[in-house]
């Protein structure tokens, strides 16, 4: 179970509800279950809920990770065709 | 006249009489429905006619995009439009709750009025019952259209063959997910908006290559999967679609990554799916680009010897079959 | 910056996919494939909706587990949330428990009778729903992993502080690390490898899988929903059991912390304490469920309705276990197609879209894509 999507948090409102952002669709976000979130920050979304932040810096790595073992992959590859 | 409406508006005295005479006659009174008889009489331009009919309920009444007086028009017209139609006439019943804001039913004629005419379709006869609060929600609508039948078309989903394309006129599945992040307590916004819209310029501008269209139909309820599995199912072929061809706007994406829907069960109100012969295919295709309500049609995949199955080639380069929508659209947090 | 599209890159997909086919020719011929189950019905979603299954080679297996816990959630619960809405309150409830069946009926089958029952997306709805009837009881269905737990204890929570006297939950929660003790040790299971939940992990954090790990000897990677955290954890496993390693592997570090969120664990602990919880189709589970604590008793609709959750009934011959075990074929169940049906479901296996039971039904003598 559990869907859940990251959104960017565009603003915190004077109740101290996000307004999230996804792919310019904006919806509100209950940050009770997290500490001291900004504007700017990326938050996964359950029910209406952040229920964790995402760091960026991670998923990019792990972007970066993928793309390094396709490079590694594709050199391999050309070392059996001369 | 009060703001809200009453029982007596639909009573048939002098209510009735004014409601009619201030909010339906200035929008519809010409033509056929000029003093008001019990019937229109038409002048058919030929023997050969679709006739079709579709009711109206819509929760909210207005949403991004339109209202359910756009439905109105566009859905029982585009019913007519699949079948190689030319839509027409079109009747007008209204069913209304009592208490129903009459400014908020003027906004509805309103659009029934412009869209209609949008479309060359006359209004030609029509009712109005007004039943007590909770009886109905807000308002129902059922219109009936009678089109005229382009000739060159011969269509049927027995016509489709191996070798055959599949096109679609536009991104799927905005006006389901539009009405559903209007519901109340979904808290929205900048969302999307509702594709509600004429698809019969879609079928004339096709006409050039009718003959080689085998099969129309608009992915309304059940979206694009249900429309696909109806054509296929009893036929020896498979249809096999590219999901990563499928046009989709990014806010309907996204809502539908929200509330866990997925988008090709979810319903158009302004596409159209065809079903043509390879060789004609890019002919319809540039054709469809050509016009404003078909600048993002797509190729989205082809018809291959099978057993009936809809075949999903998935974006992640995976497939799948894609299933008949299992009913009731619903949020799911699972 | 779209971080759900960027770990969805078909090119990406497939050089996974290669590398995938590679380690698992690697592995050699086996007696049987490699058994993982995605323990997540989240997980058994993406797996089915990107077609991850055909991806993958003969050798693999993806054995769903117990799906979610919509799906396990008991028929006496259902019967009791029933019995409430007759009673004239208003039931709160995620659309995903609308079709799950009682002893002897639905809760969509109880809002057409007339039952006041509001779908909702987020528990924050209950407030509202709560406070434009003042005068009327409101009840949420309160049902999910630790995911969906937290946001409802925050819900209740802030309700407790703002002063809603009217609203209260029905418990049904359901933690997921007990649960894969019993799957892990289950013999005819075989299984080799646990793909664990990304956002149950969210909430309960990666170290929540050590007992698991260690006392079975069996690799757990966590993954993230989207197909190439997918196959990326699937990558992860076979490496793990190439090297006949057993670790916990924390492939959605993006997200999940090592000890999890600490705000919500601290909150639940707060709210709740483990309880025994009963699975549709497993069974009574000592310590996998949550209920509420005694100083948070006022929420608790069980006490204050004087409300008894029953066991309820399935029918005896539903074989919704050993289906889940892989034991028999759905064919063999002699509920399948006739008593159980998609529409009409029984079991998990049946409400559960993706469950095993409802792919059959709906694929079978078509044939699945391979």
């Amino acid at each position: 179970m559990c869907l859940a999507v990251p959104m960017c948090v565009l603003r915190i409102e004077p109740d101290g509800t996000a307004v999230g952002d996804l792919d310019g669709v904006r919806h509100g976000v209950d940050l009770s279950l997290l500490e001291s979130v900004a504007a700017g920050d990326y938050v996964i979304v359950h029910a209406g809920y952040a229920i964790e932040r995402l760091d960026p810096a991670e998923a990019q790595s792990r972007i970066r990770l993928f793309q390094d073992l396709q490079t590694s992959r594709n050199a391999d590859a050309g070392e059996g065709n001369p | 006249m009060s703001h809200s409406l009453q029982m007596a508006h639909g009573g048939g005295g002098r209510l009735s009489r004014e409601l009619i005479e201030a909010e339906i006659l200035p929008r519809f009174g010409q033509g056929p429905l000029q003093g008001l008889p019990d019937a229109a009489s038409l002048e058919l331009p030929s023997n050969r006619v679709a006739y079709s009919t579709d009711s109206f309920v819509v929760k909210p009444v207005e949403f991004p995009g339109g209202n359910i007086g756009t439905l109105a028009v566009h859905g029982t017209a585009n019913d007519l439009a699949v079948c190689g139609a030319e839509p027409r006439w079109m009747s007008l019943a209204l069913i209304l709750e009592e208490g129903l804001s009459l400014d908020l039913l003027r906004r509805i004629l309103d659009t029934i009025r412009d869209t209609a005419n949008a479309g060359n379709i006359q209004v030609v006869t029509g009712d109005l019952k007004v039943v007590g609060r909770g009886q109905c929600d807000a308002l129902y609508v059922n219109t009936s259209g009678i089109g005229v039948i382009q000739p060159a078309f011969a269509l049927a989903p027995s016509h489709v063959q191996p070798g055959d394309m599949l096109l679609v006129s536009g991104p799927v599945g905005d006006h389901g997910m539009a009405v559903l992040a209007a519901r109340e307590h979904l808290d929205f916004t900048h969302g999307p908006v509702s594709d509600t819209g004429p698809i019969y310029p879609l079928v004339r501008a096709a006409l050039p290559w009718a003959p080689a269209i085998r099969f129309m139909r608009d992915p309304t309820r059940g979206g694009v999967a249900a429309v696909l599995n109806e054509i296929a199912s009893g036929l020896p072929v498979d249809l096999q679609v590219d999901e990563s061809a499928i046009p989709i706007d990014r806010r309907t994406a996204a809502v539908a990554e929200l509330l866990g829907i997925d988008i090709l069960q979810v319903a158009c109100e302004g596409r159209v799916l065809a079903i043509c012969a390879a060789g004609a295919a890019q002919h319809v295709l540039d054709a469809w680009q050509g016009c404003p309500e078909g600048r993002q049609s797509a190729l989205i995949g082809t018809v291959t010897p099978g057993t009936g199955r809809v075949l999903l080639k998935t974006r992640t380069g995976g497939t799948r079959l894609l299933d008949i929508p299992a009913g009731e659209l619903l949020p799911r947090i699972c | 910056m779209n971080f759900l599209e960027a770990f969805r890159d078909p090119r990406m997909a497939g050089m996974l996919r290669d590398e995938i086919h590679e380690l698992a020719g690697r592995r050699g011929k086996r007696d049987r494939p490699l058994s993982i189950m995605e323990v997540c019905g989240t997980h058994t979603m993406a797996i089915s909706r990107n077609g991850i299954r055909s991806m993958l080679p003969s050798t693999i297996r993806l054995i769903s587990g117990p799906g979610c816990p919509v799906c396990v959630t008991p028929p006496g619960y259902i019967d009791a949330a029933i019995r409430l809405a007759d009673s004239g309150t208003h039931l709160v409830t995620f659309g995903d428990l609308l079709n799950v069946p009682g002893s002897h009926s639905t809760l969509a089958e109880a809002r057409s009778r007339g039952a006041a029952i509001h779908v909702v997306y987020s528990p924050t709805a209950a407030f509202a729903i709560a406070q434009e009837r003042s005068g009327t009881q409101v009840v949420f269905l309160g049902i999910g992993f630790e995911t969906t737990t937290a946001p409802i204890a925050a819900m209740v929570d802030r309700a407790h502080q703002i002063g809603i006297h009217n609203l209260s939950i029905l418990t049904a929660f359901k933690c997921v690390p007990p649960a894969l003790h019993i799957l892990a040790i289950d013999p005819e299971l075989h299984l080799d490898a646990f793909l664990c939940p990304a956002h149950v992990s969210a909430i309960i954090g990666a170290e929540a899988y050590e007992p698991v790990c260690r006392a079975h000897a069996i690799p757990c990677v966590i993954a993230g929903f989207e197909p190439l955290d997918i196959l990326y954890g699937i990558r992860g496993i076979l490496q793990q059991v190439l090297h006949r390693e057993a670790r916990v592997d924390n492939q959605y570090n993006r997200v999940v912390k090592p000890s999890g969120n600490r705000k919500a664990l601290d909150l639940l602990a707060r709210c709740f304490q483990p309880s025994d919880a009963d699975w549709r189709g497993i069974g009574v589970l000592p310590a996998s469920g949550l209920t509420f604590r005694e100083n948070w008793s006022t929420f608790d609709a069980e006490r204050r309705f004087d409300l008894r959750v029953e066991k309820g009934t399935v029918n005896p011959a539903c074989q919704c276990g050993n289906v889940l075990k892989g034991k028999i074929l759905p064919t063999a169940c002699p509920l399948f197609g006739t008593a159980c049906t998609p529409s009409r479901p029984i079991g998990p296996c049946m409400v559960s879209n993706e469950g095993t039971c409802s792919a059959y039904f709906r694929y079978e003598g078509k044939g699945v894509p391979s």
